[in-house]
């Protein structure tokens, strides 16, 4: 049975500009253990589908559809029963450490603060457990390290005390937000070794919101990729690396910059044309107006989810791995 | 053969702290000793994480920072102390995009004037002439030319970008600063710019200084590449030499730590973990500056400690390295065979 579930998700903001649709009926599973990756571009509605689930939205925002974790229901569920999942079962991680970190209280402080309020420790316990969390993480000279302030640190080790609280309570699921995004090569690999390890070692499942597809390569089980507030493809990662379908994964992974071999360099795939910002989901693919592939139907028509190769669903009248054709423009 | 288009020599930039941030004669050695050459038409690629000083040379060159020492020649020129107005007929010669096509342009200012400006204030087109020559750039770097008309607000980040292009090669120049010109954009825009670098770069032939963080772009579109650790060199060479046989071991690590968008590549490869946090470029280590992080230091004591290591070109073929492992005839080892991946180092706790 999966740990989280989300079926059919929708999110509505209103804005000073009226209503934008920025999820639209997005659905997918996450089982124990597992990292899913939820991929996509800037305001595809990655990061909202995803934090929708514990409700962590603005109040403009009017979520649909049902989330659930462990057979309990989350979008229906009370703040109260709420507050127990959130941080404490489902636990969180976002790209800036220092935006997420208290600048006033010592990394002891913190991560104690969780332990005792969310599991009810001592001073002492919590100073023990806290101390176990940091050397878990990988952080040298915990006993040093738990009476300095963030700004002490530097990113990578805010990255990994971020990790060490989200880890604090045990979490069953952990949502790493771009967790690698604003850090140096040499310390994202680090992190991604260290989500890999909690990942073996406490069996947490991971839900990582990415735009990076190197990232996504590297540490996923399943992959699920987003554009326009829905879900346009979805296959284990191995299978949507060699046999990407939907014509917007094709173009992306053609648009990553590679190593150019002697005769000049290879041509990157260009995809014309800008992300939508929807008042209303249309009745039609919302790709179609940068697609090579679009026709009349795709137009007119929402293309469901099909599973076109085992295990391999897909939103579009025309899936296949063909590059796009040279030199197209919309 | 020709002068280089821009000649750095020992370039040092050094930023003494103030009394009252506590630390009175302390200085941050941003850049320390950094010599290279970019020739005409040749894209040199500066690679470095942050604290690498690589956006601060950038900087003194274009003279947005004065250098602490060194000597900075544009087509053999020497520019480094030249005043303001001495400098103004040169600005021509070398222009600069930014990684934040949102902050680098003028909020007031149409998209049209801004991509004029360079061109008035050189006297080089206007009236008539400068709308004409406006409406061909907008054309050249991709743009509705009903754009100029617009202001910076109205546009996508990948055509702000666009807008600082042709701002840039509006007049010319023969060299080309980009600190991160596409960082900030998402990979499908990206693409986009980085095949309009190489279209302009191909017909205007201008020489491109491409700074940035991102392997694959390096790999992608420089010929040479200068990988930087603390404020100095640790490795040079071309494109085929950096990433078919990198040698430094931090050239090595960098590589290694590199995403690949292919799982299987991805997780057959072997990670080089480095130890321990980016140092103080404030008491920066004496000798090799990454002898604190070194997977090989021990096997290079007590020189690392003692001696700063100097560019050395190991095989004659230009390829240099500043490692005390490496010298005439002999490399430095390879790192992947020797040390642990670090998962198996935090589960063996």
């Amino acid at each position: 049975m999966a740990l989280l579930e989300l079926n059919d998700v929708s999110v509505r903001f209103q804005t000073d500009d009226g209503p934008v649709q920025a999820v639209d009926r997005v659905s997918w599973s996450l089982d124990s253990g597992e990292v899913l990756a939820v991929v996509g571009e800037s305001g595809c509605g990655k990061s909202v589908s995803a934090m929708s689930v514990v409700r962590l939205l603005p109040p403009s925002a009017k979520v649909s559809g049902e989330a659930r974790f462990d057979g309990r229901d989350l979008l229906g569920a009370r703040d109260s029963e709420l507050r127990a999942v959130r941080g404490r079962e489902i636990s969180f991680i976002f790209q800036e450490p220092m935006t997420s970190l208290n600048p006033a209280l010592t990394v002891g402080r913190q991560i104690g603060e969780v332990l005792r309020r969310h599991l009810g420790m001592s001073g002492a316990q919590a100073r023990d457990r806290t101390l176990e969390l940091l050397d878990l993480v990988g952080i040298p000279a915990p006993q040093r390290r738990v009476g300095e302030y963030p700004h002490q640190l530097s990113g990578g080790m805010r990255q990994r005390v971020m990790i060490a609280m989200a880890l604090a309570c045990d979490p069953k699921v952990l949502i790493a937000d771009e967790p690698t995004t604003a850090l140096d090569v040499t310390i994202q690999a680090g992190i991604l070794d260290l989500l890999r390890d909690v990942r073996e070692r406490l069996g947490t499942a991971i839900v990582l919101i990415t735009h990076d597809l190197g990232v996504v390569a590297d540490i996923a089980d399943r992959v699920v990729v987003m554009y326009a507030g829905r879900k346009v493809e979805e296959a284990p990662v191995h299978e949507l690396f060699a046999h990407p379908q939907h014509p917007y994964t094709v173009g992306l992974l053609a648009a990553l910059p590679q190593a150019s071999n002697g005769s000049g360099r290879r041509r990157l795939q260009e995809i014309p044309g800008i992300v939508p910002s929807l008042p209303e989901p249309p009745r039609a693919c919302t790709f179609a107006p940068r697609c090579p592939r679009a026709d009349d139907r795709s137009r007119s028509e929402e293309p469901p989810l099909g599973e076109v190769r085992p295990d391999h669903l897909v939103a579009c009248f025309h899936p296949g791995e063909e590059p796009w054709p040279e030199g197209w423009r919309s | 053969m020709s002068d280089p288009t821009l000649e750095v020599t020992d370039l040092r930039m050094h930023f003494p702290l103030s009394g009252r941030l506590g630390r009175a004669g302390a200085v941050v050695h941003a850049v320390d000793g950094v010599s290279f050459t970019v020739a005409p038409g040749e894209v040199l690629g500066l690679v470095g994480e942050s604290g690498s000083g690589k956006s601060t040379v950038g900087n003194c060159i274009m003279r947005l920072l004065e250098p602490t020492a060194g000597t900075i020649r544009l087509k053999g020129k020497d520019i480094t102390h030249l005043s303001r107005s001495q400098l103004r007929p040169l600005r021509r010669e070398m222009h600069m995009v930014f990684q934040d096509p949102y902050s680098s342009l003028n909020p007031r200012m149409t998209n049209g004037a801004a991509v004029g400006e360079p061109l008035r204030l050189h006297g080089i087109a206007q009236g008539k002439d400068l709308e004409r020559r406006v409406a061909e750039l907008f054309d050249q770097v991709g743009l509705n030319p009903d754009l100029r008309h617009r202001y910076p607000h109205e546009l996508s980040g990948g055509q702000r970008q666009r807008i600082g292009l042709a701002r840039s090669l509006s007049v010319r120049p023969s060299l080309l600063i980009a600190d991160e010109p596409v960082s900030a954009l998402d990979v499908s825009v990206q693409a986009a710019i980085l095949n309009l670098l190489t279209d302009l770069q191909h017909d205007l032939g201008f020489a491109c200084l491409f700074i940035t963080h991102d392997l694959s772009i390096v790999e992608y579109f420089c010929d040479r590449v200068i990988v930087m650790y603390l404020g100095r060199i640790v490795e040079t060479g071309t494109r085929e030499q950096i990433f078919a046989s990198p040698q430094h071991p931090y050239t090595q690590a960098l590589l290694s730590a590199a995403m690949t968008p292919d799982p299987d590549v991805q997780r057959g490869r072997q990670r080089i973990t480095l130890e321990g946090d980016l140092p103080s470029p404030i008491d920066l280590p004496a000798g090799c500056a990454f002898r604190t992080r070194c997977p090989l230091a021990h096997e290079s004591l007590p020189k690392s400690e003692e001696e700063v290591p100097e560019l050395r070109d190991v095989d004659g073929d230009g390829h240099l390295v500043a490692c005390h492992l490496a010298r005439h005839g002999r490399r430095v080892p390879r790192l992947g065979e020797r040390v642990a991946p670090s998962t198996d180092r935090v589960a063996g706790r």
